[in-house]
């Protein structure tokens, strides 16, 4: 159980009628990136909120990083960074003031906030916009000074939720660089390959690292499939429970010889074909592409079959193969269970 | 203190110079309603503008007419020669009123029995009942002075006295000044209005722009957050306070004859209840807007159901009743009497015990359903 840096355990909360989670449970160990992933409504944000204590659990017992967070929840939030889903930082303070509020209220002194501060802006890659009101950032520097703000105390866990919805691809991908960064912090020779012309970067993970021992833990929630596969693991929620978790890999490897990818004209009449085969359980389209999702061990009959189907019935098939399945492949099965 | 405490309250105020709005609000605000009020809510009736048909045109009626003259609630405006044009004057609002000495004023005025008609626009009351005494108190005097010098001339030695005489004593504000009595009302309004609105905003914006999702996740305390958030507009009631207090007294000429520190302990007293207001309304609204009206809305009831324009004696039995639960007719009554009558705090006990009552119990309220609200 110590080994845990987040260990919940049949965690509970409703609001109303509404059973926003329904009996989770949640492991993170230290130096894990975990993804929590799933439409709207699924309960990511309940889920985030009761492990940082803003919530209260119906039912259920949470510890983060040793301590108890229905009893010890200033312990807890002192190791905590939390970056809520609509955050924002006060627009008519600058990029300084803020880190220095957030900095201040979580027990910093006046000696260490600053050089510290000025470290994570440089991290972030705000360092030249310390004084500039917050409300003029761009949208992608303003997600980067609100993790800046929750990084400012080093924290041993860093919670985001949905930190990248809205965001602009390149800026989700900086963020990406930054979390990654922060989690294998230990190893810095890679960092320092992609930022050699900012040696602070460097000093920065290095502190943040010697603090916590292991990297610091990162959980996210998003709603983007890209983004759960670059996670260490990842747990898919559906109506308040968690209904499957496991690294990307595994998650991918429950669909393992079961997508078939098929190209050809006229897409619609293909559609139509493949979801009329008994053995093809879901059709979906990827842009020019369709993902065929088909039984268990019937790949291989479905594709010769299908491929006389398409001739009779005069359609042009380019391609039809099986193909290894997206993580967006499994959701969408887990989805309709 | 508390180093969480000092950043929350050096954030809010690096927050209020920087909004335009909050200072025009602050530091703009209190001294325009103070002239508007010192000015307009004045029930002083000087100059009325008086139209004369004199017909008469003998000594005894200039005489008359010199005895309106020389008091300052008329001034002869206009001088006409018809009755018809006194209508036309009234009508239009010219004249607010009118005096018609008939052709045989000096024969009757021999015979003893002369009579002027005077005619008054009552279409605004309050000026109208004192012009209407004024008018009476001119006659009268005229009269007297009138029937004195006729008995003198008969050369009787006969001293001329009405058989009772009042002798009336105008305590506190002889003058009757209305902004005497306005200004301290003022006080009590703006701190009122300004630390509640100001303190409803500024929470309700945190929440409204979803700060405050992240100050929750902080070791910040609420009650912390609640005297940070509200003693910035503590420091800033009082420098209102201060500020309307001294304008009124060295421009209105306002006395402060009371202690001063109970003055502004009193006042701090009722600042609270401002400022519960505006948390408790924060806790009701969910914009800045939202927060805005709700405060206008136990604003208006407060100013006039509290005494401040119209007296609560005049008012129907079940607003009086209402009136009881308006902090502000407290301060009302606390603050005019500091100030006017210089009373110590044995005479006002009642209502500062009241007052405080308020003041705790609405903060008390505000604090709970705050603290309610961030779960």
């Amino acid at each position: 159980m110590t080994d845990y840096l987040v260990n919940a355990t049949h965690l509970k909360k409703s609001f109303g009628a509404n059973q926003a989670v329904d009996d989770i449970s949640l492991q993170v160990k230290a130096g894990e990136i975990y993804g929590l992933v799933g439409s709207d409504g699924a309960g990511k944000t309940t889920t985030m909120r009761l492990l940082v204590g803003a919530l209260r659990p119906d039912a259920g017992e949470i510890t983060v990083c040793g301590y108890d967070v229905l009893k010890q929840v200033d312990n807890v939030r002192a190791q905590v960074g939390y970056l809520s889903q609509r955050f924002s930082l006060y627009e008519d303070l600058t990029v300084l003031e803020n880190i220095r509020f957030f900095a201040e209220v979580r027990g910093l002194s006046q000696k260490e906030w600053l050089p510290r501060s000025m470290e994570i802006l440089e991290f972030v890659g705000l360092g030249n916009f310390k004084d500039r009101r917050a409300g003029q950032l761009s949208g992608g520097m303003k997600q980067k000074l609100g993790l800046a703000s929750a990084l400012v105390t080093r924290p041993r866990l860093l919670l985001l939720d949905e930190p990248t919805t809205g965001v602009d691809p390149v800026t989700r991908q900086d963020f990406w660089q930054l979390v990654i960064k922060l989690v294998s912090a230990p190893a810095l020779s890679g960092v320092e390959a992609q930022a050699p012309q900012r040696p602070s970067t460097a000093d920065f993970a290095k502190s943040a690292s010697s603090s916590a021992q292991d990297g610091v833990s990162v959980i996210i929630s998003t709603p983007y499939m890209d983004e759960a596969s670059r996670c260490h693991r990842v747990g898919f929620m559906k109506l308040g429970r968690i209904i499957a978790e496991d690294t990307p890999s595994n998650l991918r490897a429950r669909l393992a010889e079961r997508v078939l990818e098929l190209r050809g004209d006229p897409i619609n009449t293909l559609r139509h074909i493949a979801h009329h085969d008994g053995d093809v359980e879901d059709v979906a389209a990827f842009g020019d592409k369709l993902h065929l999702r088909v039984k268990e061990g019937r790949a291989r009959a479905v594709i010769e079959r299908l491929t006389g189907v398409i001739a009779a019935e005069g359609a042009t098939l380019l391609e039809l193969r099986l193909v290894p399945p997206t993580l967006e492949d499994v959701f969408i099965a887990l989805s309709e269970r | 203190m508390n180093s969480r405490l000092i950043s929350i309250i050096r954030k809010e105020f690096i927050q209020i110079g920087r909004d335009m709005r909050t200072l025009v609000m602050i530091l703009v605000i209190p001294i325009m309603q103070l002239f508007l009020l010192g000015y307009s809510a004045t029930s002083d009736v000087r100059n009325i503008p008086l139209a004369v048909l004199d017909q008469s045109r003998s000594p005894e009626s200039r005489s008359l007419l010199d005895s309106y003259r020389a008091a300052d609630y008329f001034v002869i405006a206009f001088t006409v020669d018809s009755e018809a044009e006194i209508e036309t004057l009234i009508e239009g609002g010219e004249a607010r009123a009118a005096v018609i000495i008939p052709p045989d004023y000096a024969e009757r005025l021999a015979d003893g029995n002369a009579q002027v008609a005077f005619i008054l626009d009552g279409s605004d009351p309050t000026s109208a009942s004192t012009a209407l005494s004024a008018a009476q108190l001119i006659s009268q005097s005229h009269a007297t002075a009138l029937l004195t010098e006729r008995v003198a001339r008969t050369g009787m030695n006969l001293k001329v006295q009405p058989p009772v005489q009042v002798h009336t004593t105008v305590w506190y504000n002889p003058d009757m000044v209305s902004a005497y009595f306005t200004i301290p009302g003022v006080i009590g309004m703006i701190l009122y209005a300004i630390a509640a609105i100001l303190t409803a905003t500024s929470v309700v914006r945190e929440r409204e722009r979803g700060t405050i999702e992240q100050l929750i996740v902080t070791p910040i305390r609420p009650w912390e957050l609640i005297v940070g958030k509200l003693m910035p507009y503590v420091i800033l009631g009082f420098f209102n306070t201060i500020e309307v207090l001294a304008f009124g007294h060295w421009w209105f000429g306002v006395p402060i004859r009371g202690d001063l520190g109970l003055i502004l302990l009193s006042s701090g007293i009722f600042l609270v209840t401002g400022l519960g207001i505006g948390l408790f309304s924060s806790t009701i609204a969910n914009t800045q807007q939202e927060a805005m009206l709700t405060v206008w809305m136990t604003l208006l009831p407060s100013i006039f159901l509290s005494g401040f324009f119209f007296p609560l004696e005049a008012m129907p039995v079940f607003l009086q009743w209402l009136s009881y639960l308006m902090p502000l007719r407290y301060f009302l009554v606390i603050i005019r009497s500091l100030l006017l009558k210089g009373v110590g705090l044995a005479t006002i006990q009642t209502e500062f015990l009241l007052m405080s009552l308020f003041a705790v119990g609405i903060m008390t309220a505000a604090a709970l359903r705050f603290r309610k609200r961030l779960d």
